[in-house]
């Protein structure tokens, strides 16, 4: 490794622009004649849209129009689309009901759009809003997910008899039953995962600008995956064909998946672009981002573990309710299905798993993938049952989960997953190690001695990342492919321009993705330039998630730099009159091995330009592009361990210590990794203690502003140990395994296991505030 | 609509705007100073953090009207030409920022919380002080970090000067 090269903790290229206040975000974006959007949203959970009037509201100063949702339907534009077609146990597929930008006839949560202001300025925009009435007709409304499907309760959409989108299964029920009915164990537990609002900084926002004379449409939005809104708003919400629509996601301000979906206000700016001809901006204040951005979680799960005498796991059994909100999400339909149940093997050898997910709608916003995205839920139920377990059976939790921990790889799940590549033993110790695991009884006791209950919670998380291959997702049921595409563009002066379908927004992109080009060349980063965000400029892109821009993305980029070396040696033979073979590439320079024989890459870029000498028959120009798509999911994993103590009289907890040991694979930028963990970690831990979006029976949100949903701040956290084990991919050839999940996945269970284990007590909810955790002490 | 004049990194600058205009979009919509960014609408989130006569407030809690006659510091004006403020170069050193739009508002608060603690700066300090500025991406473990680095670096700074 080079001083910039894969390895190396080399400081951000991007972070200057942040740092000094010249990022560009899309609210930073004014284009000439612009006017501002300012949506209507239903303040009820459940109505009939009598009627809309705006005739005063058009009479106000600035205001050019009102538009409603009939008006969509009139124009013949799309409904949102839910992306993976899942089949329920019955064999028929998932039963959805139509999801408009904007509602026409009936609003299924509160902040549902039904109409939309175009004016002047934002302000006249949100004061005209104030003018426009709405009639609704209440009707009776339900945000519980166990409530929504019992019998008698209201119905949201007739497509979906019982509020139910579908009920599917997993696994082998068979060889389960048979496994408890010889269960020398049985752990049975019930848990809820909390709802979550993803919350990114920087509020959703979008700039549409309509061409006339040429019908063409410019998006500027915040988006992960500016290819994929393209796609959507050209082949389904029929916006505009997509050689006729740019979409440019700029700096975006954090996404955690809430930005990548396409969402009802990008769709309406288009529209109401064209039909104000004018550009047309909105964005989001912080209540609508609680509001209408997809929410995280939200399961209320039964499940029951199986375990032999020698305290080997026979069999998990699992039943989960998911709570899609008031309509399906883009992806929504593949979270508590396929990115949840097939996790649920976890670290562990289990020989019979089956998983029953009901997924089902209620009178809430939508919920679709949260950072980590099923996942999380999967590792939270096991890593808690896998600590009721030790302390029922009376074992050390440590050691019934090394007990059971999978040790040879390729290992095949029941639940589809083949894992390639682990070490589980290496990341417990290492975090056992970082902990003084051995040491924590005396400092319980002397934590007792000074009146504080302490506790130790251990959670082993593993994840399916490098979304994901083609073929696979397809049979599953995914609307699109999930490989990734690159081009690598040799300039004629030998700089290097890299274009990506990745999409940064926090990840550090434009540093790590150039580490690979100086890496392979021996040139400086600073030559090298990563280029993202626009479709028209990158070929294409299915953007950033799911931690695959390193396995993915990364890899795309070698694919197209291993094209340009080959030709680029092919030219530097040619030049040097020396065989292609003995060219090796060192410090920019390509030498004949055994030689003083060299050219630098800026003549060898120039030769390809020029064209001057060339070998017979070869094009011009240094440019290729690659399209990469995996051969399996990577599998990052590892061990969280955290202590902590609770106050006996108030039930607060304080973080002692949190330690993180990670097998990623090959790091490239491990201070970039670590800041991922970090980042994950926070929104783990936020879930464990804090975070909670919360519905009143009725379906009203009581928790739509910074002022009631209890964000992490940074005195709700500790500093964090991190270390790393390393077992390399094998199934890329950068051995990279993604890391933007892993924390959020992992650290929960950890927080609660220590938790439960300071006060004694299994039966605990997240988030655990003061009030839950005094409340679980009473017993 | 009302005239204001103040002073914004150094500048003596005047508008015409309506009287609810917050001094954040004062600056973002009539400055173009798109540095100071809007994460919430209760005052919760600190993206807007400027320092008004010297000291760290949030822009969106402060109308235009009374930042009259003020001066106004905004993350645009605390780099001396391409020499960052150690605030900034502590940000970067440390990797404390990944989607930089909570970056200016945490920056503009840290010079203020070194500032009023001297040198006499610790980790819990520095975490309960830095509770009004919210960041989704890091986890705080490198804002930390780098708020108690350029608490040297300043201390430096400011024995050299």
């Amino acid at each position: 490794m080079g001083i910039e090269g894969i390895g190396a903790s080399v400081v951000r290229k991007e972070d200057k622009r942040f740092i000094t206040g010249k990022g560009r975000y899309v609210d930073d974006i004014k284009l000439v004649g612009m006017t501002h959007a300012h949506f209507i949203r239903s303040p009820h959970p459940h109505a009939k849209i009598k009627g809309i009037d705006a005739s005063a509201a058009l009479k106000m100063p600035g205001v050019l129009a009102v538009l409603n949702g009939k008006e969509l339907v009139d124009d013949k534009i799309g409904n949102l689309i839910c992306g993976w077609m899942i089949h329920s146990k019955d064999g028929s597929p998932m039963k959805m009901g139509a999801w408009p930008a904007m509602a026409p006839e009936v609003v299924r949560f509160v902040g549902q759009a039904v109409a939309v202001v175009i004016a002047e300025s934002k302000n006249q925009a949100r004061d005209a809003a104030e003018a426009v009435v709405v009639d609704y007709e209440e009707l009776p409304a339900v945000a519980d997910v166990k409530a929504a499907i019992a019998p008698g309760a209201p119905q949201l959409h007739p497509e979906a008899p019982g509020n139910q989108v579908y009920d599917w299964v997993i696994g082998d029920e068979a060889a389960v039953n048979d496994a408890f009915s010889k269960a020398a164990n049985v752990v049975t537990m019930e848990l809820s995962n909390n709802r979550l609002v993803p919350n990114a900084m920087e509020p959703r926002a979008a700039i549409a600008d309509y061409d006339a004379a040429e019908e063409h449409f410019t998006l500027y939005t915040t988006s992960q995956n500016p290819h994929v809104a393209r796609l959507v708003l050209s082949a389904f919400y029929n916006i505009a064909p997509e050689h006729k629509l740019r979409v440019i996601a700029p700096d975006v301000g954090g996404g955690f998946g809430s930005k990548i979906y396409i969402y009802p206000e990008e769709m309406v700016a288009l529209w109401a672009s064209k039909k104000v001809g004018r550009p047309v901006k909105w964005t989001g204040d912080r209540t609508e981002s609680f509001l209408t951005d997809a929410h995280g979680r939200d399961h209320v799960t039964k499940a029951e573990m199986a375990f032999d005498k020698d305290h080997k796991i026979t069999g998990l059994r699992v039943k989960t309710y998911a709570n899609f909100g008031g309509y399906m999400s883009l992806f929504s339909s593949s979270v508590p299905t396929y990115l949840y149940a097939t996790l649920l093997s976890g670290q562990y050898t289990i020989p019979a798993i089956h998983a029953e997910v009901i997924g089902v709608y209620t009178n809430t916003t939508p919920v679709d993938a949260y950072r980590g995205a099923g996942r999380p839920e999967a590792s939270y139920l096991l890593e808690r049952m896998m600590e009721t377990a030790a302390r029922q059976l009376k074992v050390d939790p440590a050691e019934l989960r090394k007990k059971n921990f999978i040790t040879q790889f390729p290992h095949q799940t029941p639940v589809i997953m083949a894992y390639d590549a682990g070490d589980f033993n290496a990341s417990l110790d290492a975090a056992m190690k970082a902990i003084d695991y051995a040491g924590f009884p005396s400092r319980k006791a002397k934590a007792k001695s000074e009146g504080k209950l302490r506790g130790i919670g251990v959670s082993c998380y593993i994840e399916a990342c490098g979304i994901a291959p083609s073929k696979a997702v397809g049979s599953l049921g995914a609307g699109v492919g999930l490989w990734e595409s690159a081009e690598v563009r040799v300039n004629p002066v030998g700089t290097i321009e890299v274009l990506t379908g990745s999409h940064s927004h926090g990840q550090g992109h434009e540093t790590a993705f150039a580490q690979l080009v100086a890496d392979r060349l021996g040139i400086s980063i600073n030559q090298v330039q990563i280029v993202h965000g626009d479709t028209d400029k990158v070929q294409f892109g299915m953007g950033t998630y799911g931690s695959r821009s390193a396995a993915v993305g990364l890899t795309a980029i070698l694919k197209a730099m291993e094209k340009v070396e080959a030709k680029a040696k092919k030219i530097a033979a040619h030049q040097l009159e020396a065989s292609e073979a003995d060219i090796v590439i060192e410090g920019g320079e390509f030498k004949v091995t055994g030689t003083d024989k060299k050219i630098a890459l800026p003549m060898v870029a120039l030769a390809a330009y020029t064209a001057h000498n060339l070998p017979d028959g070869m094009e011009p120009g240094l440019k290729e592009s690659a399209f990469y798509d995996p051969s399996n999911f990577t599998f990052p994993a590892g061990s969280y361990i955290c202590e902590l103590e609770v106050d006996p009289g108030t039930g607060k907890t304080t973080f002692v210590n949190f330690v993180a040991a990670d097998d990623f694979g090959r790091l490239i930028n491990p201070m970039i990794v670590e800041g991922q963990v970090h980042g994950g970690l926070a929104q783990g831990i936020g879930q464990a203690l804090l975070e909670h979006a919360v519905y009143d029976g009725n379906g009203q949100p009581v928790t739509a502003s910074f002022m009631d949903y209890a964000m992490p701040r940074a005195d709700d956290l500790p500093s964090f140990k991190l270390s790393h084990t390393t077992t390399l991919c094998p199934g890329n050839p950068l051995g990279v395994k993604g890391c933007g999940e892993a924390g959020a996945i992992g650290s929960s269970a950890a927080v609660i296991n220590a938790i439960t284990d300071a006060i004694g007590n299994n039966a605990l909810e997240m988030p655990a505030t003061p009030d839950r955790v005094w409340r679980a002490m009473q017993g | 609509m009302s005239q204001v004049q103040l002073t914004v990194n150094g500048k003596a600058v005047s508008a015409d705007v309506e009287d609810r205009t917050l001094l954040v979009h004062l600056l973002r919509d009539h400055l173009n100073l798109t540095g100071t960014h809007v994460g919430c609408d209760t005052s919760q989130c600190g993206a807007c953090t400027v320092h008004i006569d010297g000291r760290a407030v949030k822009s969106c809690t402060v109308l235009a009207g009374q930042a009259d006659g003020a001066s106004v510091t905004t993350i645009e004006g605390i780099a001396r030409g391409d020499e960052l403020h150690p605030m900034q170069a502590a940000f970067r050193d440390n990797h404390g920022l990944q989607c930089g739009f909570c970056t200016p508002g945490m920056i503009m608060s840290a010079i203020d919380i070194v500032s009023r603690h001297g040198g006499q700066l610790d980790e819990a300090t520095v975490r309960h002080e830095l509770e009004g500025n919210i960041c989704r991406c890091t986890g705080y473990h490198n804002i930390v970090k780098a708020v108690l680095d350029a608490a040297g670096r300043m201390k430096v700074a400011q024995a050299a000067e």
